[in-house]
């Protein structure tokens, strides 16, 4: 028998397989399909302390394997994720979720999680400070140290739960995003966030997207990704969470020995539904493969 | 919605730039005309989302329009099998129908009135088609239409084909008590300035999932934001912010 699970801040998960957020709504949809409790965990739709309708349509353009994005934190506010969204999940989800925030400012933020947080079935905050579709917050955070450090003690003053913060690629140093939140009270760093980029259609020549640009993701930033985690890794010394074009239990694997404690699976949920009940399944085949008894042991394993 | 792969029959032009495929599998969860399949196409990234034509006997039909690569290399098959999310969408409520419903076109847009022309026809309604295309070469559907019980009338841009000018054109001489309509938004804009009745609209948007997972497609609405692949692609004519 194989050991898949592994342990976020204390967060024991059976397996590392974590829906990103946004692509798994509030897990209704995907409840329907197949039942969610195979995953680690996952992700929920990103909220802000407000109700937001987002960016106008088109919102989604298609790049060679992968996809661009620009749906702009559509939610339902906190007060109703925390008083609806949230105990339904609880029906059909029994074990601890992440609550992704999103925000315009520190104390936006801090409100936000702090409101999450206190939802018995909420088990760490994933801060998003990465976003690139919202205009005047979101990556904004995210591409300043001393602006993410901000927002990091804002939410970590705010609530006990573990926080981790969501980093944006969007930036030249990503080792000195993750040194300077981990420095601020980060409990642990998922990254990436989608890399900002955009197509154009030739016959109105515009931009595809109602926005111009969008959050790229898909197999095509996997190597981004990858690179990206390994930089974090020898960055910072707390839990990472890996993500960016992971489509298989190998991409799994690969992004753990990167340094990714857990994996989050994104826009492959998006054309293959049951993927993240897949990768699930085809780990213990695959760690056998490659001689892994207990997936978290290869945690980094990449490393010299 | 299941995951299910389907095996082609046959996929051949029927009009200009326009195909009609035929797909073989299990069709069981079909529940009203005007709901949509979902084609993963080898080489693509995102599927396809394509209204459904005709279903039933096992066999599902669809009517695309090569608008890009994806569609092109769709039309480029002629055998083998096709991975589907299906059925996706709300479709037409066809309770609504009255004792003369009209149904609006627009293109291939039309594509998902045959099975509705079908549905209301079957249950002894009166049905008058209207579809409308940019020229003789584009028009699909006609004897079909014909066949499954509906008045057709076919308008063309250019006068190639019946009568020249939109589809609102004759609409406004006809008496009937609900509308369907499918097609560019232009034209559905067009349609609601000049409907008398009750109708509902089948909308069209670029989606990530079609499922409903990723909020790629939402539209705002009298009623809160809605998902044109879950909540639609058919909304009510009352709540509807043009």
């Amino acid at each position: 028998m194989v050991n898949t699970s592994v342990a976020l801040s204390g967060l024991v998960l059976d397996n590392p397989v974590i829906a990103a957020s946004g692509v798994f709504g509030y897990g209704r949809e995907f409840a329907e399909l197949y039942d969610i409790n195979i995953l680690g965990s996952f992700s929920i739709k990103g909220t802000t302390l407000l109700p937001r309708f987002g960016n106008p349509t088109p919102r989604i353009a298609e790049t060679y394997a992968g996809m661009i994005n620009s749906v702009g934190l559509q939610n339902p506010g906190a007060d109703k994720v925390l008083e609806e969204e949230l105990p339904n999940i609880a029906k059909i989800f029994r074990k601890p979720v992440i609550a992704n925030v999103g925000g315009f400012s520190a104390e936006q933020y801090a409100l936000c999680a702090e409101k999450l947080a206190a939802a018995p079935n909420v088990g760490l905050i994933e801060l998003n400070i990465s976003c690139p579709n919202v205009h005047g917050g979101g990556m904004a955070f995210g591409t300043d140290p001393a602006a993410a450090a901000e927002v990091t003690r804002a939410v970590k003053a705010a609530v006990s739960k573990p926080v981790y913060v969501k980093l944006s690629p969007n930036v030249t140093d990503i080792a000195e995003m993750a040194a300077a939140v981990e420095e601020a009270g980060a409990d642990g760093i998922s990254l990436i966030n989608t890399l900002l980029g955009m197509r154009i259609d030739l016959r109105t020549r515009r931009p595809v997207l109602a926005a111009g640009m969008g959050g790229v993701s898909g197999p095509a930033v996997f190597p981004v990704a990858l690179r990206m985690v390994y930089q974090v890794y020898e960055a910072v010394s707390v839990p990472v969470i890996g993500m960016g074009g992971v489509s298989s239990a190998e991409d799994v694997i690969e992004m753990m020995l990167a340094g990714a404690t857990a994996v989050e699976i994104g826009a492959a949920n998006l054309t293959d539904p049951f993927c993240c009940r897949d990768i699930v399944n085809a780990l213990p085949a695959a760690m056998k493969k490659y001689g892994i008894e207990n997936l978290s042991d290869i945690i980094g394993g990449a490393h010299g | 919605m299941k995951q299910s792969r389907f095996d082609i029959v046959s996929n051949s032009p029927v009009a200009l730039n326009t195909f009609k495929m035929l797909l073989r599998g299990d069709c069981s969860g079909f529940t009203a005309p005007g709901q949509f399949i979902n084609i993963r196409i080898d080489g693509f990234f995102l599927r396809r989302p394509i209204s459904v034509y005709d279903f039933g006997d096992g066999c599902v039909s669809i009517v695309y329009r090569v608008a890009g690569r994806g569609t092109e290399a769709l039309s480029r098959l002629s055998h083998g099998s096709l991975d589907l999310l299906l059925p996706l969408g709300n479709g037409f409520d066809v309770s609504k129908a009255g004792k003369h419903s009209l149904l609006l076109g627009g293109g291939v847009g039309s594509a998902p009135l045959h099975a509705l022309a079908k549905a209301l026809a079957g249950a002894g309604k009166r049905v008058t088609a209207v579809m409308g295309f940019n020229s003789a070469a584009e028009v699909f559907g006609e004897e079909e239409l014909a066949r499954a019980g509906a008045e057709v009338i076919i308008c063309t841009l250019d006068g190639s084909r019946g009568e020249k000018g939109y589809v609102t054109g004759p609409m406004q001489g006809l008496d009937y008590d609900m509308f369907y309509a499918c097609g560019p938004e232009p034209m559905l804009r067009a349609v609601e300035k000049t409907a008398v009745s009750d109708g509902q609209f089948s909308f069209e948007e670029r989606m990530g999932c079609g499922f409903g997972a990723c909020m790629g497609c939402s539209c705002e609405t009298k009623y809160g934001a809605k998902r044109i692949c879950r909540d639609g692609p058919v909304l009510n004519r009352e709540e509807i912010i043009w």
